[in-house]
């Protein structure tokens, strides 16, 4: 094995070197798992104070300057709050979920690069690791719904399970088109293969399903029926308090930035952008994009309410999971053809702008194509549905009283 | 076999695999005997990595993991006891005996091929790490498995047929 970095100096100061590789990896793993911890703390006062701002008020601004210190205090209180385990609860699988919870948003950080030169791990399956470790956060939802003893805790839980395994459809849809346009599933590969140009240009509709998609599986409003607080007082977090609630809240924050960095890396370039030869540099490109699209996160989340079950349900099987499928057949099949006929090239990771720029185009207008397409189908079916309930708010009443 | 970091990761990956099992058909709380199927399963992705197949290990946690023990979830709230079965064992002997007997032929059917007719053990563990590419292309290529993957392809697409045929009203005009 190679030993690089931290491990030789190690070796070079007369360390052991099984010691210092271990050592090495060590720190890489605490950096790793890390940083998304220091981020949650200040994700969590820039959404207080994004969406105090977006609604009209000031937000915290009393503890310390601008209320920067507002999230040492809460979880302070959340650390010295007591612990309670209900007494009907399975206690193992009670006390596991939290954990879980959090894990499946952690572990995702292993496969984020960085930088070109920082990453936890450069698997050849990055991009299905994703997809695979996220999958997990289901099952802690499932397990504290149920272990909690509460109708009301399992009841969110069966909503969030449904919610979150039809919106991995669409999601892992979506996400087939950049790794089938950049021909891997290795994470630093898919940006490598956006050095002349970002997939966002090539394949706006997939990067719009896998944000819509993401958000959902975030479980965040719109789609933040989870934790309707009119119908299931909180949802499956019920029976928890003190820092295990506060680790489902955590990994629910973390899990909307994870989100902006993987959208940042699959369709806009990840560290790509002037001077991204510099890790300093790259590290803040790729930070300054996610950050951006955290906030059209937040500001989505704070402008849309919420929608019920049956409506999300329904716009998930009829309309994105259809969508999806259409954009990957057509956007592989013009690919291929394009590749056969010599105006695409094979390999996009040492392509130049001039080699992608035809492909760019031709998938560009198809995207747009479709886009016209639905946009054209919705107008016509809203308009025949406002005639068929005859409009106005005494539909939506009726609508609401199932 | 020497001692080192693969054997240990291969027993602890074996004893959570089997460990898992165990722990589905002795307990009596049926959710967390389909936990306890999850961490089987878990340990088998473990295995996969071990046998360098990573893309397999993953698709094990994202099909077994993430879908179909969920659905098992959902199964077993939908049956009447979930946390205290009546009966704890069932006295199927025939049954028993046939899973029994079925078990003996896949062990000696893995191991004989391995142990015996060849003079030099093999490892599990393998040094070719194959890459998804090889995959896919093994998948498609003619002289690959593409016959296989198309009748698996067209089994699945029946079986998806005919889910919605059976989920479908049956008042609805055909």
């Amino acid at each position: 094995m190679d030993c690089p970095g931290l491990c030789e100096a190690l070796v070079q100061g007369g360390a052991n070197p099984g010691l210092a590789q271990f050592l090495s990896l060590f720190v890489g793993v605490v950096l790793v798992s890390g940083i998304p911890l220091v981020t949650v703390i200040v994700l969590i006062l820039v959404e207080r104070k994004v969406a105090a701002r977006i609604q009209d008020r000031i937000g915290p601004n009393r503890v310390g300057p601008f209320g920067s210190l507002q999230t040492f205090a809460d979880l302070l209180k959340l650390l010295t709050k007591e612990d309670i385990t209900p007494t009907a609860a399975d206690r193992l699988l009670y006390n596991a979920a939290p954990l879980v919870s959090f894990a499946s948003v952690v572990l995702i950080w292993a496969v984020i690069p960085y930088t070109p030169y920082h990453f936890g791990a450069d698997l050849e399956i990055g991009a299905l690791y994703f997809v695979a470790v996220a999958s997990l956060g289901t099952l802690a939802i499932m397990t504290a719904g149920w272990a909690s003893n509460n109708k009301y805790a399992l009841l969110g839980a069966f909503r969030v399970v449904a919610l979150l395994v039809s919106y991995e459809i669409p999601l892992v849809f979506a996400l087939m088109v950049p790794i089938m346009l950049a021909g891997t599933l290795n994470m630093l590969d898919i940006i490598y293969a956006q050095s002349s140009m970002w997939f966002v240009f090539m394949a706006p509709l997939a990067m719009l399903l896998f944000a819509i998609s993401s958000q959902a599986e975030t479980g965040r409003a719109p789609f933040d029926l989870i934790e309707a607080e009119s119908e299931l007082v909180a949802g499956f977090n019920i029976e928890y308090s003190g820092m295990k609630f506060g680790m489902f809240f955590a990994a629910e924050f973390m899990h909307v930035f994870t989100n902006a960095i993987l959208l940042t890396i699959f369709f806009f370039g990840g560290w790509l952008g002037p001077l991204w030869n510099e890790p300093l540099i790259a590290f803040a490109w790729l930070g300054l994009k996610a950050s951006l699209i955290y906030f059209v996160f937040l500001w989505v989340r704070n402008t849309v309410p919420r929608l019920r079950i049956d409506q999300v349900m329904r716009f998930n099987w009829f309309f994105l999971v259809p969508v999806s499928i259409g954009n990957l057949l057509l956007t592989a099949l013009l690919l291929k053809l394009m590749q056969e006929l010599g105006l695409a090239p094979r390999v996009l990771q040492t392509a130049t702008l001039g080699e992608v720029l035809p492909m760019t185009l031709v998938l560009l207008l198809a995207n747009l194509g479709i886009i016209a397409l639905i946009l054209g189908r919705l107008r016509t079916t809203g308009r025949s549905e406002r005639l068929a309930t005859g409009g106005g708010a005494g539909s939506m009443a009726v609508a609401a009283g199932d | 076999m020497e001692f080192n970091a693969i054997t240990l990761a291969f027993i602890v990956f074996s004893l959570v695999t089997l460990g898992g099992g165990i722990g589905v058909v002795t307990c009596i709380n049926l959710f967390r005997g389909t936990i306890w199927l999850m961490v089987s399963l878990f340990g088998m992705a473990g295995l996969f990595i071990l046998l360098s197949a990573p893309f397999l290990a993953a698709v094990q946690v994202l099909v077994y993991i993430g879908a179909i023990a969920i659905l098992f979830t959902f199964a077993v709230m939908l049956t009447r006891s979930i946390t205290h079965l009546p009966v704890r064992f069932t006295r199927l002997w025939a049954n028993a005996f046939a899973a029994g007997a079925f078990f003996v032929l896949l062990v000696a059917g893995v191991i004989y091929p391995v142990w015996v007719v060849n003079d030099a053990v093999h490892f599990p563990v393998s040094d070719v790490t194959r890459t998804t590419a090889d995959l896919g292309v093994a998948l498609v290529s003619g002289n690959g498995f593409v016959l296989p993957f198309e009748v698996a392809s067209l089994l699945l697409t029946a079986a998806m047929i005919g889910a919605i045929v059976i989920a479908r009203d049956v008042d609805d005009e055909l």
